[in-house]
């Protein structure tokens, strides 16, 4: 049976940072973890399926003496038996830089955001605390889905230690492991082979159009609230003309409803697109990004190799010093990081395709659900009127 | 009593006007067939351009109507003959309205389509010429005429039936009955409203009504108008979904098809608001006739408050003139002109 990951959101005590008691080493994965193995074996081979699982008694966080934070908590289910962890966007993020740290040469999945603006953002909103659980509970997914990574001894951490022992520095410093990495610098790139050029060019057209695209459907939601406005007034318009008229009351009531039913779909219309539609948008931006830094860190590489391979042929030729160890490791070394990127690349390109055909399908069944529910309620009215109508004939041949 | 028949044909007025638009009657008061509809197709079939001098010498376009007219009981016997027909202009129907409401003050005079095209949201045309815009006034003016035409007494006029009958020399006709000297100053009609002493309470409520229906059709015309502006930004916008996935398309290889496809559905989306605010305005042209007959009906009230006033003042006049027949006769003069006299009014008024 598939691995289940559940984000759900809890409360919690407050767990300042100074209280994590147990170190890292002690919570190493030993052979007899049951939970571990049987993991292992279904994150390689079977289809993992997750499962965003909101607990019908979903309770905003509560504020704790003067530290304010969201507690995210995954529960993981097995076979047997239950098992549950709870973690922060902290631990996320812990997470993914030991990640890209340990495994330089693929694409890392993106977080969402990680600092939103106070006082803009409510952080504590249900809205966002469903929505970030939902990108987490992706990025989860994703991870989980590598064939590489999935096996990283980091994300086993993650999955099943009680409290990450993260080394408190670590843990507040935002891209520091990247930026050491490229302390290679120097080095340029001479000649970058065709396909990851292309690679490249995608990625910038790519990012571009989706950018257009969240800065139009913005739009549209701005343009969607003003509608909704004036909409709202002109139903109201007729409930206050119901009440000066007698024959006429229930239709113009019954029209004033529909219109206030229209108003109600539109609003969950917009609510979708604002929670659904733009998150993914925004996270597959991010998405390119990554994917770009690991471009970038490739053609380091590659770099790196050919400065070093450029020298060695120097001084061979001078001094017949043969081709050091360390350049063919570093040919090597290009050679894995083109091959994993390739991979990595297909995947990409295919959980792509799916996450947006996803997408697009989904924003075309809200609004088409929007448009079904606006029909049934005019067509109720229209119901309505009949009857009124035969009523008030049968009436006027009863008078005559 | 004459007053309380008036009444009745104000009531029934505002009653009768149900019809279907192919002319067909479903109101029984109308059975006894005295109207010119039952005996007579009538139908504004076209609209044209013409040009031509004004009054003042100076070239201008104008639209004409093609109002076409048919004996019923040709048709009734299988026979099929062409329709009678001539044309009208807009000006031509209005002098024919201005005409009805002076011969007939008493009646609610079915409105006309509006002359200038008000309610407009930003995008549609404001201009007489556009096609949807006569094509909408064609409508109205044939609802116009078919409404006059089933009404028990405008529909035996005779000039409504020189109107729909003779081309040439119908405009003489109109200005020969000296009926633009009956109008009523509108200053003496606003001036009545306050100075009459009884007020007859059926008339204050149709006043009331119909200040009230005016108002709830104004404001449901300017509120429909902001929401159609609004829909229309919304629709539009969509449209700009069309270029991106096409652009996007180009890049993508298993994806482009059907990204270059919504593209061009979100094209055609965003025209599709086009036509759907244009059947709308068939929608509004309908409130804006009630919002008309509203005001017809106001004016009818205020006919009434005048008449009552100048018949109130008449009486008044009458006891002043009898009791000076009576000093003259007796010899005692009389200096005040006592209460007792107003309690006579609503009598003498009767």
């Amino acid at each position: 049976s598939p691995l289940l990951f559940s984000p759900s959101s809890q409360p919690s005590s407050s767990s300042s940072l100074n209280s994590v008691t147990s170190s890292f080493s002690a919570m190493e994965i030993s052979p007899g973890f049951s939970p571990w193995k049987s993991y292992n074996t279904f994150a390689f081979s079977a289809i993992v399926s997750l499962l965003l699982m909101l607990p019908s008694d979903l309770k905003s966080c509560r504020r704790v003496a003067s530290k304010t934070f969201p507690i995210k908590t995954s529960r993981i289910e097995f076979d047997l038996p239950d098992y549950s962890v709870r973690r922060r966007y902290q631990d996320f993020d812990w997470l993914r830089i030991k990640l890209e740290d340990s495994q330089p040469t693929h694409l890392i999945p993106p977080l969402p955001e990680k600092f939103v603006m106070k006082g803009v953002v409510d952080r504590f909103s249900e809205e966002f605390v469903e929505t970030r659980m939902k990108a987490l509970d992706k990025f989860l997914k994703r991870v989980a889905d590598h064939p590489v990574l999935s096996f990283n001894p980091h994300l086993n951490a993650f999955l099943t230690a009680k409290d990450l022992n993260k080394r408190q520095g670590l843990a507040l410093l935002t891209k520091v492991g990247e930026s050491v990495k490229h302390v290679a610098g120097g080095y340029k790139i001479r000649a970058r082979p065709a396909e990851f050029c292309a690679m490249g060019e995608y990625l910038d057209t790519f990012s571009q159009k989706l950018g257009t695209i969240d800065r139009i459907a913005q739009r549209i939601l701005r343009e969607q609230s003003e509608y909704l406005t004036e909409l709202r007034q002109y139903g109201a318009v007729y409930s206050s003309w119901a009440g000066s008229e007698e024959q006429l009351q229930r239709p113009l009531e019954g029209v004033a409803g529909c219109v206030t039913t229209s108003c109600g779909a539109l609003e969950d219309l917009s609510d979708n697109m604002s929670q659904d539609f733009l998150p993914v948008l925004r996270e597959y931006v991010l998405y390119i990004e990554s994917m770009k830094n690991v471009l970038r860190k490739r053609d380091q590489v590659q770099a790196e190799y050919e400065g070093r391979l450029e020298a060695a042929v120097l001084r061979k030729q001078e001094d017949r010093t043969p081709i050091p160890v360390e350049v063919e490791k570093c040919q090597d070394k290009v050679e894995c990081f083109n091959a994993d990127l390739k991979a990595d690349w297909e995947r990409w390109q295919r959980n792509k395709r799916q996450d947006f055909k996803q997408l697009l399908t989904g924003m075309a069944d809200k609004n088409i659900n929007y448009y079904e529910k606006c029909q049934a309620a005019w067509e109720s009215l229209i119901t309505l009127l009949q009857e009124k109508q035969t009523e008030d004939k049968t009436s006027e041949t009863e008078l005559n | 009593m004459a007053e309380d028949s008036k009444e009745d044909s104000v009531a029934s007025n505002v009653d009768s006007d149900q019809q279907t638009p192919d002319g067909s009657l479903n109101n029984s008061v109308l059975a006894d067939g005295s109207c010119l509809l039952r005996r007579m197709e009538i139908c504004v079939a076209e609209a044209e351009k013409r040009s031509g001098k004004n009054a003042v010498s100076m070239q201008e376009t104008f639209t004409v109507y093609l109002v076409e007219t048919r004996p019923i009981d040709a048709t009734a016997e299988g026979r099929s003959p062409p329709p009678d027909s001539l044309w009208r202009r807009y000006s031509e129907f209005e002098l024919l309205r201005n005409y009805l409401i002076i011969a007939y003050p008493y009646i609610v005079v079915p409105p006309l389509p509006e002359k200038r095209a008000e309610f407009v949201w930003h995008k549609l045309s404001a201009d007489n010429m556009d096609p949807d815009f006569v094509e909408r006034r064609r409508i109205g003016l044939e609802n116009f005429l078919f409404r006059v035409a089933s009404h028990p007494v405008l529909s035996n006029d005779e000039i409504l039936y020189h109107f729909l009958t003779k081309e040439h020399g119908w405009k003489e006709m109109v200005y020969e009955t000296g009926f633009q000297a009956k109008a009523d100053s509108r200053l003496r009609a606003l001036s009545a409203t306050f100075r009459v002493r009884s007020p007859h309470k059926r008339l204050v409520e149709m006043k009331h009504y119909s200040d009230g229906l005016q108002s709830h059709t104004a404001q449901l015309l300017r509120a429909r108008t902001r929401v159609a502006d609004r829909l229309y930004a919304v629709y539009k916008v969509h449209g700009n979904y069309g270029r991106v996935f096409s652009e996007w398309s180009a890049i993508e290889k298993e994806m482009g098809d059907g990204l270059q496809s919504a593209g061009h559905h979100m094209d055609a989306y965003a025209t599709s608001i086009d036509d759907i605010l244009e059947e709308e305005e068939h929608y509004a042209d309908q409130l804006k006739e009630y919002l008309f007959y509203a005001e017809a009906l106001r004016a009818v009230c205020r006919k009434h408050e005048l008449s009552q006033f100048e018949l109130e003042m008449a009486s008044l006049d009458l006891i002043s003139k009898k009791q000076q027949r009576e000093e003259l006769a007796t010899g005692v003069c009389h200096t005040n002109i006592n209460l007792k006299q107003y309690a006579m009014l609503p009598k003498a008024c009767k």
